[in-house]
């Protein structure tokens, strides 16, 4: 009990003295998880406008697919990415395992069918009198689309901050595939998970803390925006 | 000649999960007629007014725009489709600020910014809506966003607009002021309208043209007078508010004036009525309520029928009272409420029911109805 409490006086100095290390490894898990997350945008809010729009068989099969894949364990896509770009894999010539391009895009992996699937369910939200408003009010196909995002946006913006967390928060890829290189990959996770084997409590309570901060300063800021 | 159709709809059915809504539907809608849709809920009025929107494609049939045949997919429809504006009964408006919902028809036509903001305001003005563009159409009330809904598809000038009950969710105030809304637009502007109502008097008051359209079939169209006083069949006049509808049989015709007599009639009564079917024909005798007149005693008026009734029932209806008798037959009578009480009318009481042969509107009875 003693340790836990030293160890959280020590956390909260490292925190408040702006310590320089844990202020590396917090931006670049920022950063990392931010581009991730922008990527997975960027394919999932077109594609999944399509598919929800899309008339064409399977389309069920396909949404429940992409479902299954919100629970696909972060090590099995660090394994698949590991093997695609390790030296012997089909992309080994691009050298970027354990950079943070390699972490980026096994990232972006885990979070796209969490981006995509809400995406749909979003656009399902958005009612069919809506939908049919913007079409008879002289809406293009393009037009319909974007008005209904924006009907959507909440609940889209909703799912941006969901796989924004999920990936600051996984573990199994940044260890995998970006190998918690000091001062290069190591990000907030795989610093906690060495600190703690290290017995370095308080750098670990200092930068779980951290992470809990986000993820609370995150979701006060969409509650913000949820209630305009 | 003709007036140029803008809407020619010809041999239109539509089912809806194996229920036929539209059956073999023909109507044309002439350039800068209002036409109004009249008929129960449930009727078919909105499959039809979606179909002539393009929302939905009709099973058969065909629907031609401004003398072309508008095709079953593609890209044309758009184009055919931004020429219409449709006003739903609901009022559906976008997650945005009344600003926007009302500019978002012109932006998906790419008209510049200043025209937009210009046609905007405006309209905005015409619908009572200034200074409410930055405020999010979600908080308006429910007749506010139908007005907002109105300046949306207005501000299109579209050149045929479909109005699907557009005051069936509002206040009296509400409606009256989307009611002078609408009659103003259509003469300003000589929109084409189109408007489904179950609302007769709306009908009448801002309709060129009205068409009942019972369970699918387009049963009578006409002008609001000939609708209103001359059903061509039973379901008609019982929707019009023709609510008694006597069924007899001709048994003396004399110069136009016919003698029906009342089949389920426990005294045998014969009605006259103005009429020019012949001896022995099946037919409905309708009275519209408001036509028969209650006299304490039986009153030497010019009147040719006359029945002592006693009262069964009196529902106040507002100013009006309905009230329910039986001279040997049913008969409904609208009065005032003030002659109901001058009169005493209520359950048991004895008056005399009166009405001219004049108005009574004759029509032929087939024997399998």
């Amino acid at each position: 009990m003693t340790e836990l409490w030293q160890g959280l006086t020590r956390a909260v100095q490292l925190i408040i003295t702006l310590d320089p290390e844990v202020l590396e490894i917090t931006g670049r898990t920022l950063r990392i998880a931010g581009a991730s997350c922008i990527l997975a945008s960027l394919i999932s809010l077109p594609l999944g406008s399509l598919i929800h729009f899309g008339r064409f068989r399977g389309k069920r099969a396909l949404v429940s697919v992409i479902q299954t894949l919100f629970a696909v364990p972060t090590v099995i896509i660090g394994l698949f990415v590991f093997v695609l770009f390790s030296r012997s894999g089909p992309f080994g010539e691009l050298g970027i395992l354990f950079t943070p391009t390699a972490m980026v895009i096994g990232q972006m992996i885990l979070i796209t069918p969490i981006l995509l699937g809400l995406t749909i369910s979003a656009l399902n939200g958005v009612s069919k009198e809506i939908v049919e408003t913007a079409t008879s009010l002289g809406a293009s196909g393009f037009q319909l689309a974007l008005l209904t995002l924006r009907e959507a946006r909440y609940a889209v913006v909703a799912a941006l901050v969901l796989g924004f967390g999920r990936a600051i928060s996984e573990l199994g890829i940044a260890m995998m595939i970006g190998g918690n290189i000091r001062g290069f990959t190591r990000v907030m996770t795989t610093a906690i998970s060495l600190a703690t084997t290290r017995g370095e409590l308080e750098l670990a309570l200092a930068l779980g803390m951290l992470l809990l901060l986000l993820a609370l300063i995150i979701n006060i800021a969409l509650n913000r925006l949820q209630q305009r | 000649m003709k007036p140029s159709a803008i809407i020619e709809v010809t041999g239109l059915s539509h089912s809806y999960g194996g229920k036929e809504i539209l059956k073999e539907l023909n109507l044309s809608i002439a350039r800068g007629e209002v036409f109004a849709l009249i008929g129960p809920t449930g009727a078919g009025k909105t499959t039809l007014l979606r179909i002539m929107d393009l929302l939905e494609v009709p099973g058969s049939g065909e629907i031609r725009f401004d003398g072309q045949a508008v095709p079953r997919s593609g890209k044309h429809r758009l184009a055919i489709r931004r020429r219409i504006s449709f006003i739903q009964q609901k009022p559906q408006v976008f997650n945005a600020s009344v600003y926007d919902n009302v500019a978002c028809g012109l932006r998906w036509r790419g008209v510049d910014r200043n025209t937009i903001a210009e046609k905007v305001d405006r309209m905005l003005a015409t619908v009572e809506l200034e200074g409410y563009g930055s405020r999010n159409a979600r908080t308006l009330s429910g007749g506010e966003a139908q007005r907002v809904t109105l300046a949306r598809s207005l501000v299109l000038e579209p050149e045929v607009l479909l109005l699907d009950e557009p005051t069936a969710n509002l206040d009296p105030v509400s409606t009256a002021r989307v009611e002078d809304l609408i009659s103003n637009i259509a003469r300003q502007r000589n929109t084409t309208m189109v408007m489904a109502t179950h609302d007769m008097s709306q009908g009448q008051q801002l309709a060129d043209r009205i068409g009942v359209l019972l369970e699918g079939s387009l049963v009578q169209t006409g002008n609001a007078s000939d609708i209103f006083r001359s059903p061509h069949n039973a379901e008609v006049a019982r929707f019009v508010g023709m609510e008694n509808i006597l069924a007899g049989v001709v048994v003396v015709n004399d110069e136009g004036i016919a003698t029906v007599r009342i089949i389920d009639d426990t005294r045998g009564s014969d009605i006259q009525a103005v009429s020019t079917y012949p001896e022995g024909a099946d037919v409905y005798a309708c009275v519209r309520p408001e036509d028969v007149t209650l006299t304490p005693a039986r009153h030497p008026s010019s009147a040719r029928n006359a029945f002592a009734a006693r009262v069964t029932r009196v529902t106040y209806l507002g100013p009006l009272s309905r009230v329910e008798m039986n001279c040997g037959f049913q008969l409904t009578s609208l009065v005032t409420r003030v002659s109901a009480q001058e009169l005493g009318l209520q359950a048991g009481a004895e008056v005399y029911a009166t009405f001219k042969a004049t108005a009574v509107h004759v029509m032929e009875r087939r024997p399998d109805r």
